[in-house]
């Protein structure tokens, strides 16, 4: 059994500023282990640009942001292995991994960060019923097929879910010479950021039809055409709705699940409402030692606030190598209104917390106007009026540790105008 | 001259040919699509019924009962998954519990074993998430799951070590019986056989009213099913029958062989013979048929839901034997449930009947053991790293979610009768079947099949025919 | 007088900018909540410009292809202009990220760089 310090389960952006600020924290003693072939995960094939305005003031495509790190990482001389794949996680912080030169081996880790990402919500996942040809893709599939491999796909396209990806795609298929028909979206909204809706469909006359989803899939080898209806409040497909589009291919872009399977089994509590661990304000989960951060934490709109988050597993799990776990442990937990779906962390220690504290949340619906309002220990600590705010956005709030000494809990609420 | 050509690589089709190869003879198998294990075999319940179901004295009812008889010493010999778990026939309060009994008192006549019914008391201790108004249940310990691609694919290849030829995309257009022998037309060439062995499924009345005067009438009847991630796996874990009604035979809930959780199927009879779409109200009958039974089903946990289709006919029983108005051709049509649970046993005969009608000789070559894809997750951590030192292709993983490496990706493609297609790969290894379905690895996998089934990559397909996955280069 | 209607892309608001023209000159912006709506507005209905990001073949590499962008920002109007340029483009390994793959691509006097190493 190998030693270290600091075990991290991933090489995308997560992974990758966990690791940097652990160094920076004095950790000499740091593994990252990437299942693909390069570091920087999905963000190689993700070669539109839109990255880094918060991180470093300008527009970077996502191989170039992750670039950014990976010379970091580089200079820093953080060990890592490629192609390895992380195959257990124990609650003593052995971990399993495997790779075709070390064969499996195992690691033990003082702490452990887990940094593994999403996947794609699927085809059979969202129980979209017809045949099942081929030429079904999720979005991410497609865009690796094109963006890494150089193949294509499909000519002719639909697309479900508005999504940031699905539109990305809907631009990066035209300019493939794929004709995209449209762009059908469950929601009375778009997922997606304004941006690209502008910069993805309108600069390409591609329509997006929202309250929309797929009714039937047709072709018993390849994608013939797929029929969309129009969805009434209760989101089911209204008769006399639909319509029907010849094509070949059908693209997904319908949601990203946090991928938790190594941490169930290593016996991390997991929210029902985010799919990622539970966590308090050291972004530790329920397993002592273990952390997380990215994606499998909380899906994110955007990566500055991945590889923010990161830096902040990467300082704590720095600080539990070095200090091990604080003596006084108590916890509040951080009560959403259910307008606030949910935030992370989702629990707070009062007493070992850091001065201030940034809450990530998000909303359950489009509310224009309201505010967020923040109320611990029978005092309303924040009220922050917002112009607008949406289920695709991921909002934040700062708040100071010398306002939760006495509290008992924490309340989010939206208060709509 | 082939002595006997069987028409159909299902598991009925592909259990025929592996019992055909333990006599000397030339046999070989034509199947419409690219691969094995593609027509109703690739969508059923994978249920090994224990054979209380069928009449007594039906054909159903005999080949079911030998059939689980043999399932299981036949696993281990071809390597294919199976796990005698148990099934239970639950009955709710308001049903009439003497129907219960007579099935009890069917399945002894059928010769089922260990048969018994028991109390709510006992049903939920084995079954925690049983409705709430269930009053008791039929058990069947004998009865069993099985994974329907791993036991016809293990037949088929088994067949094909012992010398049986298979060709594959050879759709039969018209049989003709000329002097004495058949003549059998695919798109592309012709067959000559003394014998016809009729296990085309669906189709099966189509072949056999080219020979016959007396005729048949299949109508496909379509199941469809929703599948769960392994996360649900444990949710039941006997395979659970709802009490056969004047609404049907009703909705099973069942863990699959390999921890999945399985619901279905509906019964709608149809006019395609390829009319495998979902649709969704059947998908919706489904869960509100489930819910009948187990509750708290967590449907934010479905991976997938397909469907497929029984061949029914309509005479309701199963239709084994040779034609009284067409020799040496025989028939094994009209296969539904218990179909796969019958398939070793209808093997057997079926064999038997060919071989005395040509009064073939043993085969003193017939080696029955076949070694099934390797699966490194059953060794030892000293035996797998054995395995990636002699051969690195096993520490790469493929497919993340099932944990399904290189190594077994081309031992799939490589192998006899190998993987052609995703499809292909997918009923060998499970590669791309788990909760992603295939979003990750389609890329990866289309990578091995260029390389070890030397395709270009516009060449490979999910299923075979017009199945393309990508139309050219981007540059 | 002519409006047009955009949305703003400065920031997830995505304000719905009314941008009110007269002979091709801007007469005003509004809709706005900040001032970088009333530059987009005016900047989009004169001289929009875009990044354009794709692909070139790459012999040798990891992968097939290799990710490019535009360096700067390129008339709207060239985009497929441009992307039909990359289209025979062929680089060998090994490519850095910044290394120039197409100068002044479309006479935009605007580069075409790689974005992934290769």
């Amino acid at each position: 059994m190998e030693n270290y310090d600091l075990v991290i389960v991933g090489g995308g952006p997560a992974g990758l500023a966990a690791a940097i600020s652990a160094r920076k924290d004095g950790i000499d003693s740091i593994l990252v282990l990437e299942r693909d072939d390069r570091l920087g995960g999905i963000l190689n094939q993700c070669i539109h640009n839109g990255f880094g305005l918060h991180t470093f003031n300008e527009e970077l495509t996502g191989p170039e942001y992750a670039g950014r790190f990976i010379t970091q990482l580089l200079d820093e001389k953080i060990e890592y292995r490629l192609n390895t794949m992380v195959m257990d996680i124990s609650h003593e912080r052995v971990v399993t991994a495997m790779n075709s030169k070390d064969g499996l081996f195992q690691v033990q880790a003082k702490a452990v960060v887990l940094a593994m990402g999403c996947r794609e919500r699927s085809r059979g996942a969202l129980n979209i019923p017809g045949y099942r040809p081929a030429g079904i893709y999720t979005a991410g599939c497609a865009q690796r097929l094109v963006n890494m491999e150089g193949e294509m796909p499909g000519k002719k396209v639909v697309i479900l879910g508005s999504g940031d990806i699905g539109l990305i795609m809907a631009r990066r298929m035209t300019l493939e010479g794929a004709k995209v028909e449209v762009v059908a979206e469950l929601m009375p909204y778009s997922g997606g950021l304004k941006r690209n809706i502008v910069q993805c469909l309108d600069d390409f006359g591609i329509p997006l039809k929202l309250s929309h989803t797929v009714v039937n899939i047709e072709g018993k080898k390849r994608v013939e055409a797929v029929t969309i209806a129009e969805v009434g409040p209760d989101r089911k497909p209204i008769p006399g709705t639909e319509e029907r589009y010849e094509c070949d291919t059908l693209l997904l872009s319908c949601g990203l699940l946090p991928e938790n399977e190594l941490s169930k089994a290593c016996g991390v509590e997991i929210s029902r409402v985010t799919n990622g661990p539970v966590v308090n304000d050291s972004l530790e989960t329920s397993v002592p030692g273990v952390f997380a951060c990215g994606n499998v934490l909380h899906v994110h709109d955007l990566v500055d606030f991945v590889s923010m988050e990161a830096k902040n597993a990467g300082h704590y799990a720095a600080a539990f190598i070095k200090n091990g776990r604080e003596t006084d442990d108590r916890t509040i937990d951080v009560i959403c209104d259910g307008k606030v779906r949910y935030t992370v962390p989702q629990m707070i220690r009062p007493l070992d917390m850091e001065d201030t504290l940034t809450v990530r949340f998000r909303v359950a619906n489009v509310y224009k106007g309201a505010s967020v309002v923040v109320k611990a220990g029978g005092k309303e600590l924040v009220r922050r009026k917002k112009q607008i705010m949406a289920p695709g956005e991921m909002e934040q709030i700062v708040l100071k540790k010398s306002d939760l000494a006495d509290a008992d809990k924490v309340e989010f609420e939206i208060q709509e105008a | 001259m082939y002595d006997c050509i069987v028409i159909g690589a299902g598991a009925i089709g592909s259990a025929i040919a592996r019992e055909l190869s333990r006599y000397s003879g030339k046999f070989l198998v034509l199947e419409s699509q690219e691969d094995v294990c593609s027509g109703t075999t690739k969508a059923n319940s994978a249920i090994v019924h224990a054979g209380y179901d069928a009449v007594p004295g039906s054909k159903k009812a005999l080949y079911n009962v030998r059939g689980s008889e043999l399932m299981e010493a036949l696993s281990k010999e071809l390597d294919f998954p199976y796990d005698r778990i148990g099934s239970l026939v639950i009955c709710r309060k308001d049903q009439d519990r003497g129907e219960l009994e007579k099935l009890l008192e069917q399945g002894k006549k059928n010769g089922v074993k260990d048969l018994r019914i028991i109390e709510r008391d006992e049903l939920v201790q084995m079954e925690p998430h049983i409705a709430d108004d269930i009053e008791c249940a039929l058990y069947a310990p004998t009865a069993a799951v099985v994974c329907p691609f791993g036991m016809c694919i293990a037949f088929a290849e088994n067949a094909a070590d012992n010398g049986v030829e298979f060709a594959f995309n050879a759709g039969v257009k018209e049989i003709t019986k000329e002097d004495g022998h058949f003549v059998i037309k695919t798109d592309t060439k012709t067959y000559e056989s003394k014998t016809v062995v009729n296990a085309a499924g669906v189709y099966a009345d189509v072949l056999h009213n080219q020979v016959s005067a007396k005729k048949l009438h299949i109508t496909p009847r379509k199941g469809e099913y929703e599948l769960f991630d392994k996360s649900a796996g444990n949710h039941v874990s006997h395979t659970i029958f709802q009490l056969p009604s004047k609404l049907g035979k009703g909705i099973l809930v069942t863990p699959t062989v390999h921890g999945n959780l399985l619901l279905g199927p509906t019964a709608e009879d149809i006019d395609d013979k390829e009319g495998t779409n979902t649709t969704a109200a059947g998908l919706s009958q489904v869960e509100k048929m489930a819910a009948l039974s187990v509750k708290d089903l967590p449907y934010r946990d479905v991976i997938t839901s397909f469907a497929g289709l029984r061949a029914h006919e309509d005479g309701g029983d199963f239709i084994i034997g040779e034609c009284d108005d067409c020799k040496g051709f025989f028939d094994a049509a009209g296969i539904e449930s218990p179909g796969l649970s019958s398939a070793p046993a209808i093997g057997v005969d079926v064999a038997e009947m060919v071989a005395a009608s040509l009064s073939l000789a043993k085969n003193e070559k017939f080696n029955g053991t076949r070694k099934g894809i390797l699966d490194p997750k059953k060794l030892s951590f000293e035996e797998r790293n054995e395995l990636i030192k002699k051969n690195p292709a096993y520490g790469q993983i493929i497919c993340r979610c099932e944990s399904i490496t290189a190594g077994e990706i081309i031992d799939a493609i490589t192998r006899t009768l190998g993987a052609k297609s995703l499809d292909g790969i997918k009923r060998r290894t499970r590669a791309g079947m788990g909760r992603c379905q295939a979003g990750f690895c389609t890329p990866r996998q289309m990578d091995l099949l260029e390389k070890y089934a030397h395709l270009t990559p516009e060449q490979v397909t999910k299923s075979g025919g017009n199945s393309v996955l990508v139309f050219g280069k981007t540059k | 007088m002519e409006e047009r209607h955009l949305t703003c892309i400065g920031c997830p608001m995505g304000c719905a900018l009314t941008v009110t023209m007269d002979n091709g000159e801007v007469v005003s912006v509004t809709g706005n909540t900040c001032k970088r709506g009333d530059i987009y507005g005016r900047k989009e209905v004169t001289n929009p410009t875009r990044i354009v990001t794709s692909t070139v073949a790459v012999d040798g590499g990891k992968d097939a292809v290799v990710a490019v962008k535009t360096a700067s920002d390129i008339p709207k109007g060239k985009i497929f202009d441009i992307v039909n340029a990359l289209k025979g483009v062929r680089v060998k390994s090994p490519v850095h990220i910044g290394d120039v793959i197409l100068k002044d691509v479309c006479g935009t006097g605007v580069d075409v760089v790689a974005t992934r190493v290769d």
